[in-house]
């Protein structure tokens, strides 16, 4: 897996592009990083997105199907694996550069597709129904009558600063991040700039915690370098909990080598000598491609001791946590790396003061710390200029949802949610109808269609009661009950809540049991059971109110949204589910009714002897029918009906 | 150290057994009942041995949402064991995990780490049958 | 640095770096608090004490938030009441109903709030999780489902006692405080000081209660039932029916037992003499022969127990000689009730103790002396006032009993155990008598005295220097080990250690919760005495002579060594 490079190929990438800040390269250099990027190859190279999803759709089988198409065909070519380039239901992606042509890029290429596409593009006439798009590569002759991956909907509207090299290059190779201009922020910053001067640049920047937060990274690097302290520690937050989001994951895969290089010049900025990256226990292989990205960066110098010569000592570490979405808290993540349960703790002391063992500490999220390597290269007005006015930068996204293309997007700030759903995502599948759209994962409210021009922001976001979160975008559609989706959410943080505070602990747990009395039918229906529904969700709103007032953290603090959000938008729905008993998207079992098609019934009467309530009445060999008041909607009839004579509304 | 010391362990042994957490508070100088508490905090340990066969349904949002939200449900059902619990005979485990991060493939149920995407109650009946043997 | 803040539209002064609950402490605003421990970092786990502060997010802790010029704080604001309620109706949904049949009943904090918040209602109604009650230590008992998770047990266990009992288990509505692999209190370190009992808001943690068998033997005709209380009781007694310490109150305590039906009643300090004789000979012993130093003392059933548990390597350093209470039970048995012709099993011999670990100490099998226990029952203090309640004793309208002095007298330096440093004190003055043949001048040793936890003397014997440290608290004492073995600490000959803070005036049988202020007057009730008292020291107790003639031969004899001596092994938990 790891591309190995030769000791003079080392030097070269060092001191001749590396360091080399002239902007005026030589001819010989600029030949040799032109081959180096493989903007000029002179065997074909196959390039296949090996990322985890990916892995999951069969990338690693497309892989082997290519490796024995080449021997069989004894063809040479490099085939080189790379991470995601974020367009996840696509998957596997396959791409084809043949020497003096363009990149080419194609979809769910499975094993069983790979000897037909890789025969037919070698032969120059690559399938069109498979092909995504292709790449712009100067110099390259570009393939007749196939879109431009840059000009299609999906990638035109993004701003792909952080995730430019994600199922681009390889991740796997050190080589491949030098010669795009990596690390060069690193060396920059080590030689020229001094830590004051960095937390300076990036307080100029206006950056902000990607992570959800918010909080401006530069203004919290400040306060732990201005703490006096023998030793401080920087950690990256790659434990990425949230249910549906892997944006840093994506980064992770994708492009180690940028979080590494953001991780090395924050910790130059608060001087810290050691760094930690908290990664969670599934991410397998984040946790190998990081491990090899570390190595390479060791052996090339980039950390240990004396890095470039300057004094900087800088150890980066893998840390992996044991498994909590509560980790995902700075406070709780410093306590489950002092080997303690990941309970947060009462701020102040601020980590950033007073942290890890008692030291400054800074932490801060992947995609934070892989926006910084670009800041330092280009400057902070750069990056104010990118985005809004009110909020610089780009955000990372993942959509999902019903929509026509999902996946992994980075769109800049400004940008409005309406352009992600329709423009970039392109609608939903058969033109369904928006319901709303949930954004910010169990920590996250939802968002009304009325709302869908608003511009993303923290601020603007802000204004219609919304916020930002990690990433995590949900289109919703008519076949989602916002109830159920409110009961999964809230169900989903009472399982991670810590336990530490009372609000978040006995709160988290009633509201989910008020939400459960909505959407479950009890065995004896009456007025009184109504009535206790009906005071559960006045209850739920001052409880919600008291959670989030009470608190300890922020899972605490937020985890009364999505209740909340839905509740606001979406009362009609709860209202049927309370008194009609009815979920108009059919989505909580126990509310649906069910019905006995006539037609198909044959009375073989196996229902009614399964039925648990009695509520199935008839005579063998004549149709039998549900008594609606006795049922109780557990689908058991439903199940076990081999004449298919069941429906449910 | 500790919880990669507990990590390690759990590597090699499959579970964490009231013994082995002495001996790693031993090791560690610390008392058991904090090693234990300390242990059940996180999703990762188990203290149980798996099954044969372990079962582990991700309970992400789109597997939930747009897949199957009775998946888990039904598996209950299949298994006559509850999810985090071990069938009698020892044959099959059942385990809700987080999110995998494979929304695209959802359903996914993994069996002994293998994915099986865009799982149903069918295919999975199957696949038990296969079992069987 | 002072500055000025309003809290609830008043200025009042504060200091940087106070938090917002030390400046409403000082200026006497009550907010409720359930988590927070005097002298410990907050954790802010309860959210009970939030307040609303002008400019800031949400409500503010005031346990952990630092307060600033800026400030305007409203502590009963009905944001703020709303909060707190809501808070506690969320506790109480998880709650069980059984206030009536509560061993904290009318002593519990939950209780309290829900009576100060006017809780009229249970809001929520859900199933509960079946939960276990933790019978399986003799002396304490658990019963998760009355736990709030407040955490001030786990906190004193591990900061105070530092054996680290218990811990939190779980995650979530899932957690609950419990032990490894739930195996029970008994098996995991636990050293039954009761610490923790003192510390829990409700009725989560309460001790083995020994009241019913008691009551049984009072009703029985058959039966003689024998008492003996601590040092500390009478000061208690003072301190809980509102009397003034000192003699008085001794002897309408000995009313009160006697109108209970206890035909005996007895002093332990007299027990606590025969300790001090016993160990000043196998201390003076050791000294000469300079082995199995430095001396452990072993009145301490917590630390006994911790090195029997923990530190085996030790055995050889604790006095080979029983609690004062345990001898009691054996003079009891064998001396003092003898005299009256009666069958052995018809005597029900019971202690009244500020201390819970003494309820296990007295089941150990070699506490069983010819087939019979040396002490039946043990009664926390708090047990007896229950006790004393229940049939209707009027403790002020008695007339005081002054009898039973044959038996009771004791020297002060008996009593002085009571206090972390009195068993140090009271053994030293033997000690250097043994040693010289003087007696030590004077005989109160200021070193060693005052509500500290750790007290060093250096006395001079003869052309010989001893070297004593006493220490309360077992978490100082494992530290004192650990220095010891690293080489960090100066040689010393005795070691006197306290499991409770501060002895046992602090134990964990006192009345509920611990407070300084009582602490201090309990203190004083015991060194009063030892300045009023005319017998200072045990050699001098004519009683203690009696019984050395009587019984024992000399101290560290045959009979002794039967009776008065114990051996230590090591256990690890039954």
């Amino acid at each position: 897996m790891a591309s190995e490079t030769s000791q003079t190929t080392r030097t070269f990438l060092i001191d001749k592009v590396l360091k080399n800040f002239s902007g005026l390269p030589d001819k010989e250099v600029s030949e040799k990083v032109t081959v180096l990027r493989r903007h000029r190859i002179s065997k074909p190279v196959i390039y296949i997105g090996t990322g985890t999803c990916g892995s999951i759709a069969g990338a690693r089988e497309t892989l082997k199907a290519a490796e024995a198409y080449l021997q069989e065909k004894k063809i040479e070519a490099e085939i080189i694996e790379v991470g995601c380039i974020g367009l996840c239901s696509m998957e596997p992606i396959l791409d084809i550069q043949l020497p003096g042509k363009t990149r080419l890029s194609f979809q769910k290429v499975t094993s069983d597709k790979v000897d037909g596409i890789l025969n037919a593009t070698f032969n120059n006439s690559p399938p069109p129904e498979d092909v995504i798009g292709q790449y712009r590569i100067p110099g390259s002759e570009p393939w007749a009558n196939l879109p431009h991956l840059d000009d299609l909907p999906w990638f035109s509207y993004q701003s792909r600063h952080v995730l430019s090299h994600c199922g681009v290059t390889s991740p796997h190779s050190i080589a491949d991040y030098i010669v795009d201009g990596g690390f060069k922020a690193f060396y920059k910053t080590v030689l020229n700039y001094t830590s004051d001067k960095v937390c300076e640049i990036m307080t100029q920047s206006e950056l902000r915690g990607r992570g959800g937060g918010g909080f401006l990274a530069g203004k919290k690097w400040q306060i732990a370098l201005t703490t006096g302290s023998d030793q401080k520690y920087l950690i990256c937050n790659a434990d990425e909990s949230d249910p549906g989001t892997y944006t840093d994951r994506m980064v992770i895969e994708g492009d180690p080598f940028r979080l590494i290089e953001g991780i090395s010049i924050a910790a130059y900025a608060i001087g810290a000598s050691n760094a930690y990256i908290y990664l969670r226990d599934e991410y397998r292989q984040p946790i190998r491609i990081l491990e090899n990205a570390l190595q390479q960066a060791k052996d090339y110098g980039f950390l240990g001791e004396n890095v470039f010569g300057s004094g900087f000592n800088l150890t980066i570490s893998l840390c992996i946590s044991g498994g909590a979405f509560v980790c995902g808290e700075e406070t709780a993540l410093i306590e489950s790396l002092q080997a303690k349960r990941g309970q947060p703790w009462a701020k102040p002391p601020f980590p950033a003061e007073r942290g890890l063992f008692g030291k400054p500490t800074v932490v801060n999220n992947v995609k934070t710390l892989a926006n910084v390597p670009a800041i330092i290269i280009n400057g902070p007005s750069w990056f104010r200029s990118t985005g809004s006015r009110s909020c610089p930068g780009t955000k990372i996204f993942s959509v999902g949802g019903k929509t026509k293309l999902r996946g992994i997007i980075e769109v800049p700030m400004g940008i409005r949610l309406s352009d992600v759903i329709y423009k970039i995502a392109g609608g939903l599948v058969d033109d369904l109808p928006v319901k709303a759209v949930h954004l910010g994962g169990p920590l996250g409210y939802c968002i009304p269609t009325d709302k869908l021009d608003t511009e993303i922001g923290y601020k603007t976001l802000n204004e219609i009661g919304a916020s930002m979160g990690s990433g995590g975008l949900i289109v919703l559609d008519e076949s989602v009950c916002m109830v159920d989706l409110a009961k999964y959410f809230t169900a989903y943080l009472q399982k991670e809540s810590c336990g530490k505070c009372i609000p978040c602990r006995e709160g988290t747990k009633r509201m989910l049991e008020i939400l459960e009395g909505i959407t479950k039918r009890p065995m004896e229906e009456s007025d009184h059971e109504t009535l206790e529904r009906f005071k559960g969700v006045v209850q739920l709103e001052n409880l919600a109110e008291v959670i989030r007032d009470t608190s300890l953290c922020g899972l605490g603090q937020n985890a009364s949204n999505p209740v909340l959000s839905t509740l606001r938008y979406f009362r009609e729905e709860y209202e049927e589910h309370i008194f009609d008993r009815y979920c108009r998207a059919g989505v909580c079992r126990e509310l649906r009714t069910y019905l006995i098609d006539v037609d198909k019934c044959t009375g073989c009467n196996l229902c009614q002897k399964k039925c648990p309530t009695n509520a199935i009445i008839g005579v063998p060999r004549n149709p039998h029918f549900i008594v609606a008041e006795k049922c109780t909607g557990c689908g058991i009839c439903f199940d076990v009906c081999k004449f298919s004579s069941i429906y449910y509304k | 150290m500790l919880i990669p010391v507990l990590q390690a362990v759990q590597e090699e042994t499959g579970h964490l057994s009231g013994e082995i957490l002495e001996e790693v508070g031993k090791y560690l100088n610390l008392p058991s009942n904090k090693v234990f508490g300390v242990a059940t905090f996180y999703d990762q340990f188990r203290f149980k041995p798996h099954g044969r066969y372990h079962f582990q349904v991700c309970s992400g949002t789109h597997c939930h949402v747009f897949g199957n939200p009775n998946l888990l449900m039904e598996m209950e059902k299949m298994f006559h064991v509850k999810a985090g619990g071990v069938t009698r005979d020892g044959k099959y485990s059942l385990e809700a995990v987080p999110c995998l991060g494979a929304c695209e493939q959802g359903p996914i149920v993994l069996i002994n780490n293998k994915p099986y995407p865009g799982m149903t109650p069918e295919i999975l009946s199957k696949i038990i049958e296969s079992f069987k043997d | 640095m002072l500055f000025n803040i309003e809290i609830n539209d008043q200025e009042v002064s504060a200091r940087r770096g106070e938090t917002i609950l030390a400046v409403l402490n000082r200026h006497g605003i009550k907010v409720p608090t359930l988590c927070n421990m005097t002298g410990m970092t907050p954790t802010g786990s309860c959210r009970m004490c939030m307040v609303e502060v002008d400019g800031m997010q949400g409500l503010v802790p005031a346990c952990s938030q630092p307060v600033e010029e800026w400030m305007k704080i409203k502590t009963h604001s009905a944001r703020v009441i709303q909060a707190r309620r809501t808070l506690l109706e969320l506790l109480l949904a998880n709650h069980p109903d059984d206030c009536l049949y509560c061993a904290k009943n009318g002593n519990c904090e939950l209780q309290d709030l829900a009576e100060e918040l006017n809780i009229s209602g249970r809001k929520y109604h859900q199933k509960r999780r079946p939960v276990q009650i933790d019978k399986m230590c003799p002396s304490i008992e658990r019963d998760p489902a009355k736990c709030i998770l407040c955490g001030r047990c786990i906190r004193t266990c591990d900061t105070l006692i530092g054996v680290s009992a218990i811990d939190i288990i779980g995650r979530g509505g899932n957690s609950m405080i419990g032990t490894s692999y739930n195996k029970g209190l008994n098996y995991q370190g636990c050293v039954k000081c009761g610490q923790c009992i003192m510390v829990c808001p409700t009725g989560a943690l309460s001790e083995h209660s020994s009241i019913e068998k008691v009551m049984e033997v009072l009703h029985n005709p058959d039966m003689m039932a024998v008492i003996q209380f601590s040092a500390t009781t009478p000061g208690s007694i003072a301190e809980e029916f509102g009397l003034k310490p000192g003699k008085d109150s001794l002897n309408l305590l000995r009313a009160a037992l006697r109108m209970a039906g206890f035909k005996y009643i007895l002093d332990t300090s007299f027990g606590a003499d025969i300790s001090i004789m016993e160990s000043a000979a196998v201390i003076v012993d050791r000294l000469k022969k300079k082995e199995n130093l430095p001396v452990f003392t072993s009145s301490c059933p917590s630390w006994v127990h911790y090195i029997r548990e923990s530190r085996p390597a030790y055995l050889k350093n604790l006095l080979p000689v029983r609690s004062p209470q345990q001898i009691m039970g054996t003079l009891i048995r064998d001396y003092i009730i003898p005299a009256h012709n009666r069958p052995p099993e018809t005597i029900f011999s019971v202690a009244v103790m500020p201390c819970t670990a003494k309820k296990a100490e007295a089941e150990q099998e070699e506490m069983i002396h010819e087939k019979y226990r040396s002490v039946d029952a043990v009664l926390t203090f708090r047990e007896l006032v229950r006790l004393i309640r229940m049939m209707g004793i009027n403790l002020t309208d008695l007339e005081p009993d002054p009898t039973d002095t044959i038996h009771g007298i004791r020297s002060s330096a008996g009593q002085l155990i009571g206090v972390t440093g009195g068993e140090l004190e009271g053994t030293l003055r033997t000690v250097y008598q043994m040693m010289t043949s003087q007696e030590l001048q004077p005989a109160k040793i200021n070193d060693l005295r005052g509500l500290k936890e750790t007290k060093e003397v250096r006395i001079k014997v003869g052309k010989e220097f001893i070297n004593g440290i006493a220490v309360s608290g077992l978490a100082r004492a494992i530290k004192l080990l650990d220095e010891m073995e690293a080489g960090k600490t100066p040689r010393y000959d005795i070691i006197e250690v306290m499991a409770c803070p501060f002895g046992c005036v602090n134990g964990g049988g006192q009345k509920f919760y611990p407070d300084e202020k009582a602490m201090k007057a309990r203190v004083k009730a015991i060194y009063d005495v030892d300045e009023e008292e005319m017998i200072k020291v045990a050699h001098k107790n004519p009683n203690v002579g009696l019984v050395y003639e009587k019984l024992l031969g000399n101290p560290g004899s045959a009979r002794a060594r039967e009776l008065i001596h114990t051996s230590h092994v090591s256990d690890k938990a039954l």
